[in-house]
């Protein structure tokens, strides 16, 4: 190739492609939705890419599903929502909270686009916020751990000690306590949300701590397949993590962004979509629970069903006093349960708890 | 004596976490012996994990995966190596493109294999001896691959120190004009320590995917080719110290979490800088020293090599 | 060997401006390989890499904003490098210099005034290059090898970030999210373009490759660092001081990393979160080879790096192609390119009926 013909064959290129380009534009309607991770980490993001391949299953060819994944927390976040947005998404999702603020700042030079952020607490005319109240999910499964436990000691892997974290340690406390006081709840923070390795180390360090049930708020496998290994119970986030630990997972508290999306999707296109804040839980479907372990005694099953439809309608709240803080102070009063706004910030933990939180 | 009964589960937790910074690091040793750096270690170490797997998954053979990890960790290096030694780019910029390479193929490889469980490498269990109290399950209950780490690091000590081999491979690090000069093949030498350093990546990130977390899932060696590069410098570029450093550096994190587990209250972060801080402190301790700096860090570490003649 | 390469008596000026054609031809026939076996027309995806992402006016103004802290680390790092010392911890320089700069903001929010942002560049300098003075000091007094001890720093440096993010930097109104409260106007790098993200640190970032240029070429301390580079012993007998340049390259180098971090947390974050860079200052790295150290060169390798992460990302969204094919074609244009450099200062020769003379 000489060294005249190199710019004749970028023009060519050039042109080319941007007849391939015109070519795709067809009628349908973008949805967008940018990850955090890589749609192959088997947790986080891989429950929203399931999520949107529901939408595109669902809405078949009326929607054109796309997305950007292991996107930076950060300037780049913003970019590529922005970049989706005059790419003339109609809604695009952003799935983590990092993206908050980015996905305002776009929003507000979009004003014809809408936005769904989840796990943030900021709003506006075209962004809504949702977010799931994977809490509950840990407050029936802390019905069954306690019950569960031969040794009174839950192992809970930790990533970071932010309010959402904390949340499903104290919910997962009080349910275990309120069927069997004498339980403790050791904490194990990892400091990352994936680190395979390390959070197989902290399920180790917990199960030789005394922990016969293992609970993680990290997104991989492994602690389970540590579980499976060392004959000790677990529950599996995010997903139904069974094929890792058939024996060991009681049950598993899932992510089910699926019928939000494509509810969210159909309003969009129908234009009957409203900034709205959600904070869904096992009501709304977000959170679910794998199928029971057969090896939990039917009483304990009757148990958590009934814990589970008490919170669906609304006659069982999980933060519902009387309980102590851990430093022994009140949490709530009887008769009294923590507003949403508690919740959202709680930095504290109940009593039953061991350690000291990390500030 | 209940109060010593966690010293053994914390020590064969150790183990796991230190086996694969055994491999990467006394694979990069070699490398670094002789004179080349190559920082795409957690990029070799991805793409060994991922071919473990596949071919564990595939064929059932774990033979065949760990061998198949160490062709592929040594396939990257050998990529390493037509760059920087034949083609003599610079070995920084090269090795840190390696690993950018190394996370997106394995990814791209890896796509079909996400989320599908494979049964964790065999542990060793001899009836009488396995049982013995403490020192049983940690000596007589490993698997193959912690046995194969140990005897990786004698190898190497003693091909280092004990072969004449060993002494090329170190005067060609130590000064690669010299040896040029006394007729040794520089570049063919250095190739051959760059593919086994590669080797050695394959294996350490296969015993991730096969025996540690025996699982793909991409990025899943979330940076201890990094480590594996820290502790080679820790150890003072010595065998037998990269085993030791390996244990302290996966000690760390265990005993870290065994405090938090017991209640201790213990910030998270400052323990984890703790290896990284003692690094540069033996760093330190040794560069202070002329001469034993110079009898352990090979002298022409990262200075490329073009035979004059 | 059949092929045998020969270093050239002086350096190739026609293969200076070659080489990155010949690898750009290199990447695009790997390419054509790699997207036909991912399925992908491959005219159709190099248009998507390297065309669409500049086809608008704000679409430049984004390749900016992105190879803003890639320019301003290549820079610094080029000129310790150019004298051998080989700082590769810009990583952590980065993120000290976001920390030490943005204190003043965190500690001083209700702060009105036009000098804040002033103050807090200069305190990101002095932050960046404060991280990047131990290991000059750790090098020039205890001779312990700078690689490896800038590296170790860039750990120290986040998870310091961690903890400052995660306690007592978070926002008070935050519900306990690891963020800082978002910066205030006077905090904030004022944008260039209106209706952009390009902001004030673009205009450092070519100030500082323009500086550098000129350093470099005219003045005396330039001068210092080429003659170290080259022949440390001719500039021992010249009576330059390598200890010098050993402290003013990491400082100059940590100091533009640091300034790098300060623009990017007042720039597009606009607030301190737990990861202020995807690994800018690793990147940066390769940038400084791809540019061969040279200002110029800098300039437009930063540009090139920048715009594979568009085209990435663009890619992805109207390919649908995973991020991992980015990783891949970035690793093979990154090869070709460090690849082809050879031919500047070497020559391939066939040995074809001839004994080698050696």
């Amino acid at each position: 190739m000489t060294l005249k013909s190199i710019p004749s064959l970028l023009g060519a290129v050039a042109v080319a492609g941007s007849m391939l380009m015109g070519a795709t534009a067809m009628a349908e309607d973008k949805i967008g939705f940018v990850y955090v991770g890589p749609v192959g980490d088997h947790g986080w993001t891989y429950r929203h890419d399931l999520g949107r391949q529901a939408v595109q299953n669902e809405l078949g060819d009326k929607v054109k599903t796309t997305f950007v994944e292991s996107v930076k927390e950060g300037p780049d976040s913003e970019r590529v929502i922005r970049q989706m947005a005059a790419d003339g998404h109609k809604l695009i999702f952003t799935t983590s909270f990092g993206f908050m603020n980015p996905t305002l700042k776009v929003a507000k030079q979009f004003p014809d686009v809408k936005f769904e952020h989840a796990t943030g607490y900021k709003r506006a005319d075209n962004v809504s916020a949702y977010s799931a109240r994977f809490y509950e999910g840990r407050y029936v499964v802390g019905k069954i751990v306690g019950n569960m436990t031969k040794s009174n000691v839950i192992g809970y892997i930790g990533s970071f000690p932010i309010p959402e974290v904390v949340r499903g340690i104290n919910a997962l406390t009080l349910a275990a306590k309120s069927v069997n006081p004498d339980i403790k709840v050791k904490v194990a923070w990892v400091s990352t949300w994936y680190d395979p390795g390390k959070e197989a180390d902290a399920a180790k360090a917990l199960i030789d701590q005394g922990a016969d049930v293992i609970l993680q708020h990290t997104d991989s496998p492994a602690p389970l397949q540590v579980a499976e290994e060392r004959g000790v119970w677990a529950v599996g986030q995010a997903s139904d993590m069974s094929r890792f630990a058939p024996k060991a997972q009681l049950t598993a508290i899932i992510d089910d962004w699926d019928g939000y999306y494509v509810a969210r999707t159909k309003a969009a296109l129908d234009g009957s979509w409203k900034s709205e804040d959600t904070w869904g839980g096992f009501n709304t479907g977000m959170v679910d629970l794998a199928p029971y372990n057969k090896a939990i005694p039917a009483d304990l099953i009757a148990l958590a069903e009934k814990t589970r439809n008490g919170i669906e309608d609304g006659s069982i709240l999980p933060f519902a006093g009387p309980f102590n803080k851990q430093d022994g102070s009140v949490g709530a009063k009887d008769g009294e349960a923590l507003d949403d706004g508690t919740l959202l910030g709680m930095n504290w933990y109940v009593e039953g708890v061991e350690g000291e939180l990390p500030k | 004596m209940a109060g010593f009964d966690w010293i053994v589960p914390v020590i064969l937790t150790m183990i796991t976490a230190a086996t694969p910074l055994v491999f990467a690091g006394i694979g990069e040793l070699i490398t670094e012996k002789s004179g080349v750096l190559n920082l795409g270690v957690e990029g070799m170490m991805l793409v060994g994990a991922v071919t473990g797997f596949i071919t564990a998954t595939v064929t059932g053979n774990y033979f065949l995966a760990v061998l198949a990890a160490a062709f592929a960790g040594s396939v990257m290096a050998f990529l390493f190596g037509v760059l920087t030694l034949s083609l003599m780019a610079n070995q920084v910029a090269t090795g840190l493109a390696l690993t950018l390479f190394g996370v997106g193929l394995s990814a791209l490889m890896g796509q079909e294999f996400v989320g599908m469980p494979v049964d964790p490498l065999d542990k060793l269990y001899i009836s009488g001896l396995t049982d013995i109290p403490y020192i049983g399950p940690i000596i007589f209950g490993q698997d193959g691959l912690v046995y194969l780490s140990f005897a990786v690091v004698a190898a190497v000590s003693w091909f280092l120190y004990k072969t004449k081999a060993g002494l090329i491979l170190r005067a060609v690090g130590d000064s690669h004009d010299a040896a040029h000069s006394i007729g040794y093949s520089v570049i063919g030498i250095r190739y051959l320590a760059v593919m086994f350093g590669g080797a050695m990546s394959g294996i350490g990130g296969a015993y991730l995917s096969l025996a540690y977390t025996p699982m793909w899932a991409e990025n899943m060696t979330a940076g201890r080719g990094w480590i594996a590069l820290a502790l080679i410098v820790f150890a003072t570029w010595k065998p037998g110290l990269v085993l030791i450093g390996a244990y302290m550096f996966g000690g760390i994190t265990i005993l870290q979490l065994h405090a938090q587990a017991a209640g201790l209250d213990v910030p998270s972060q400052v323990l984890s800088m703790l290896p990284y801080v003692a690094t540069v402190l033996v760093l330190v301790l040794i560069s202070k020293d002329q001469s034993r700096i110079r009898k352990h860090a090979p002298a022409c570490i990262g200075k490329i090599f073009h035979p004059a003649a | 060997m059949l092929l045998k390469i020969e270093k050239r008596s002086e350096s190739s000026r026609v293969m200076v401006y070659m080489t990155p054609i010949i690898a750009l031809v290199l990447t695009v026939l790997c390419s054509t390989v790699l997207f036909t076996l991912l399925g992908v027309s491959p005219v159709e995806a190099l248009n998507t890499f390297f065309i669409q992402p500049l086809d608008s006016r704000y679409d430049l103004s984004e390749l900016f904003v992105k190879a803003t802290p890639l320019m301003l680390i290549a820079i610094g790092l080029s000129v310790g490098f150019k004298a051998n010392v080989w700082n590769i911890g810009a990583e952590g320089q980065l993120t000290m210099g976001a920390i030490v700069g943005s204190s003043l903001f965190i500690y001083f929010h209700d702060i009105d005034s036009v000098f804040l942002l002033p103050a807090m560049i200069l305190l990101g300098a002095i932050g960046g290059a404060a991280w990047a003075a131990i290991p000059a000091f750790l090098k020039t007094r205890f001779n312990a090898n700078e690689i490896l001890t800038s590296l170790m720093l860039v750990y120290v440096a986040i998870l310091f970030l961690s903890v400052l993010v995660h306690g007592p930097w978070r926002d008070p109104d935050g519900f306990n999210f690891p963020e800082s409260r978002t910066f205030s106007d006077s905090a904030d790098m004022p944008i260039l373009v209106a209706g952009t993200r390009m902001h004030f640190g673009t205009l450092l970032a070519l100030l500082a490759v323009l500086g550098t240029w000129i350093m470099m070429a005219k003045t005396l301390v330039g001068f210092q660092i080429k003659v170290i580079g080259s022949a440390p012993t001719a500039g021992g007998y010249a009576g330059f001081s390598q200890k010098k340049i050993i402290w003013f390259t990491l400082l100059f180098g940590g100091a533009l990393a640091g300034v790098a971090g300060l623009s990017e947390v007042a720039g597009p974050i606009d607030q301190i979160i737990p990861t202020i860079s995807p690994g800018y200052g690793f990147t940066a790295i390769i940038v400084a080879f791809l540019g061969r150290l040279h200002p110029v060169g800098i300039f437009f390798a930063s540009l090139l790096m920048a715009l594979t992460y568009l085209g990435g990302e663009t890619a992805q969204i109207s390919l649908g192609l995973p991020v991992a094919v980015t990783g891949v074609f970035q690793g093979m244009v990154l090869f070709f390119l460090l690849a082809s450099d050879v031919l500047v200062n070497y020559r391939f020769r066939l040995n074809i009926g001839r004994k080698a003379v050696s």
